[in-house]
């Protein structure tokens, strides 16, 4: 009793509230990336098993379950901090601006990176209850300028907008190399 | 020589020395914002680096980086928020000095502290250099290998009290670098048959999610929080004056720095967390270490400047990134197809000398760039903190982007947002992941390459350097084991006491 007592206590550590969500999460994926090696990955004829295309993703993975498992067995044996779910909600929260993100990354090539920056950093702006007019103001000024630095001043790849071949012939060769 | 004068003629071009203002004062700025750091605008900047010349994006990314920290002192010691993580010791001693009226002494040494800990471990570079140059060929696949999984394990056991958490994740991080197509017999590894996993999933995608999103995800998740303002009146300078009184402080910091710095997966805090503990057990006034200690001030901002130069050397001389930021770094190399690692010392020292160069220039820069425009960074810092989500967030999209258009990418990077915003909820650490990713190919790599020579398992550390891997990786290992037991027993003595306590209470 006394021996199981000690190594309860050898795995004892902080705990935030949700940590168990997450190591019970993790063990899950771990083993379950566990399940998959053989199907997932080649043990090649004649060859040396430092060169075998199975064994780093092994290593990793068995890694992964080992360390996941004591991590579980960790949280298992601290001391609870109450607030478990209002954490998970905490972390299922921050998806709606995922979604909002992902809707800014389809919006790019069809009305435009300039458009569609000042539009995602304008809605934000509403949706986060902090549209005063010295932040939307802001926000105007901070989408020109990142279009400007990034798109026209160091030429990343960004595709123009398909709205952009619908301008005037003047504006519209501006329009398409430089916003 | 000559060595110098064509390193110099490296560093004369407009867009270096551009590239070297615009990083060191936005690195500042950076800095400053609580809630931002280093890591997250080198992740965002990471790509529009890509376009540029080595030296140009290299001096960029090194500008925010070495300077990020100075300007992460201002809030520490201001409104006790610390503007970089490696802050945080800062504010211990900081906050209670402007708490006590000195806000200016405590600043005017924080930036001295830092300078001198930055132009200390470009020196030491400086010195060790030759040294290095002549090592460095030594470094073959196994020693390569063995430094690299020292790497790993390293950055496993400095993170007390989550070694399973930082093991798990540091063993993610491997296996997230071999999904896709492998190199070596071209079969599939857990692509799932989908299109998109066959070409792997890319480092700069991880990190920015990781980084970048899960930053402005948090920021925008959680509740307001304005940045107290503050004003600072007094001359700046002083702190360089009072510095020569604590210059054994300073030294024994700086060189903390510079040794933790070299290590791989050690890093900043370590180096702090030894030099504090170095400046209050030889301080002759150890019970104000907390309370406003200018030593404690010191030894933490010393400590913390002379990482980054430092931590060059594993980058440099063997391809080994130490930490996150050199780890991003690293992909700026491989772009430009320059390969980091012993020829990189042997055959381009004016590269590596020019990068030292910039790294002086760039201390100097901050320095007067902080000395004369403190009173406006406090105004910048004053970013509502949503507002600043939603920067991070508009910015990161460019980063991901710009890679090559791709909406699967921001997918990607998406889902490692949430997993990071998981994670620093946690409190538990994202470095692991990035190095797991990084070291892990490496050591593939390194390992089939250097089995092929190899016929019994002690060939493998039958060279000197190997050898002595081989040593200290089996040292850290003991050590760390005897650390947990000893830390065990303590704990274990401790709550006896407290419960004998308690049985005489009750």
């Amino acid at each position: 009793m006394a021996r199981i007592k000690t190594l309860q206590e050898l795995f004892k550590r902080y705990r935030r509230p949700g940590d168990i969500v997450f190591a019970t999460l993790f063990l899950a994926f771990s083993v379950f990336l566990l399940t998959q090696i053989p199907g997932e990955t080649v043990w090649a004829k004649r060859t040396k098993w430092f060169a075998q295309p199975r064994l780093w993703p092994s290593v990793a993975i068995g890694g992964m379950v080992l360390f996941a498992s004591l991590h579980f067995i960790g949280s298992l044996c601290s001391k609870r901090i109450p607030g478990r779910w209002r954490e998970v909600g905490f972390w299922l929260q921050s998806f709606e601006f995922v979604a909002y993100f992902l809707i800014y990354v389809l919006l790019v090539p069809q009305i435009g990176y300039l458009p569609a920056t000042l539009a995602f950093t304008l809605f934000l702006c509403v949706r986060i209850g902090e549209a005063t007019p010295l932040n939307l103001g802001a926000a105007v000024v901070f989408s020109i300028s990142v279009v400007v630095i990034f798109r026209a001043f160091l030429q990343v790849k960004v595709p123009a907008g398909h709205i952009y071949e619908a301008l005037p012939d003047g504006i519209r060769a501006f329009a398409l190399t430089y916003l | 020589m000559e060595l110098i004068l064509s390193s110099l003629s490296m560093l004369a071009q407009w867009d270096v020395l551009a590239a070297l203002v615009i990083g060191s004062v936005g690195g500042v700025i950076i800095g400053a914002i609580p809630g931002v750091g280093a890591a997250v605008a080198i992740a965002i900047l990471l790509p529009a680096t890509f376009s540029f010349e080595p030296i140009v994006g290299l001096t960029l990314l090194l500008g925010v980086y070495g300077s990020s920290m100075y300007g992460g002192a201002i809030p520490a010691v201001l409104i006790n928020t610390p503007g970089t993580a490696v802050n945080a010791l800062t504010t211990y001693d900081g906050y209670p000095m402007t708490k006590k009226g000195q806000g200016h002494r405590a600043l005017s040494l924080a930036y001295s502290a830092s300078f001198f800990g930055g132009m200390f471990s470009i020196l030491c570079l400086i010195v060790l250099s030759p040294v290095l140059a002549m090592i460095a060929p030594h470094f073959g696949s196994r020693e390569i290998f063995l430094a690299a999984l020292m790497g790993i394990i390293l950055v496993v056991v400095a993170h007390r009290g989550q070694v399973f958490a930082a093991g798990m994740l540091a063993c993610f991080g491997i296996f997230l670098s071999t999904i896709g197509l492998e190199p070596a017999k071209y079969t599939k590894r857990f692509t799932f048959d989908q299109s998109w996993l066959t070409s792997g999933v890319d480092l700069i995608v991880v990190v920015l999610g990781l980084f970048a999103i899960s930053q402005a995800l948090l920021l925008l998740v959680d509740k307001e929080h304005h940045p107290g303002s503050a004003k600072v009146e007094g001359n700046l300078f002083s702190g360089l004056k009072e510095l020569f009184a604590f210059k054994r402080v300073a030294t024994v910091s700086s060189s903390f720095g510079v040794l933790m710095g070299m290590i791989p997966g050690v890093g900043e805090f370590t180096a702090q967390f030894l030099s504090y503990t170095y400046a209050q057990k030889t301080s002759k006034d150890p019970d104000l270490f907390g309370k406003g200690s200018p030593e404690g001030l010191i030894a933490s901002e010393a400590a913390n400047n002379a990482v980054p130069g430092a931590a060059m050397i594993p980058l440099l001389a063997l391809g080994i990134p130490g930490e996150a930021l050199t780890a991003m770094m690293l992909s700026v190399f491989y772009v430009h197809n320059v390969i980091p690692g012993p020829q990189l010392f042997h055959g381009q020292l004016d590269f590596v000398i020019a990068l030292y160069l910039a790294l002086i220039l760039l201390n100097i820069i901050v320095l007067i760039f902080l000395l004369s425009s403190t009173g406006l960074l406090l105004k910048i810092i004053q970013i509502p903190t949503r507002f600043l989500g939603v920067m991070i967030m508009t910015l990161s999209f460019v980063g991901v982007f710009s890679l090559r258009n791709s909406v699967t990418d921001c997918a990607i990077a998406a889902g490692f947002g949430v997993f990071g915003l998981v994670l620093k909820r946690l409190n538990l650490p994202i470095v692991p992941i990035i190095l797991g990713m990084v070291l892990g190919g490496i050591m593939e790599v390194k390992l089939r390459s250097a089995m092929a020579r190899v016929n019994s398992p002690l060939d493998f550390i039958d060279r000197p350097i190997a050898a002595i891997l081989f040593i200290a990786i089996i040292l850290i290992l003991v050590l760390h084991v005897r650390a947990v037991i000893r830390e065990h027993k303590v704990r274990m003595e401790r709550e006896e006491d407290s419960s004998e306590t308690s049985t005489q209470q009750g």
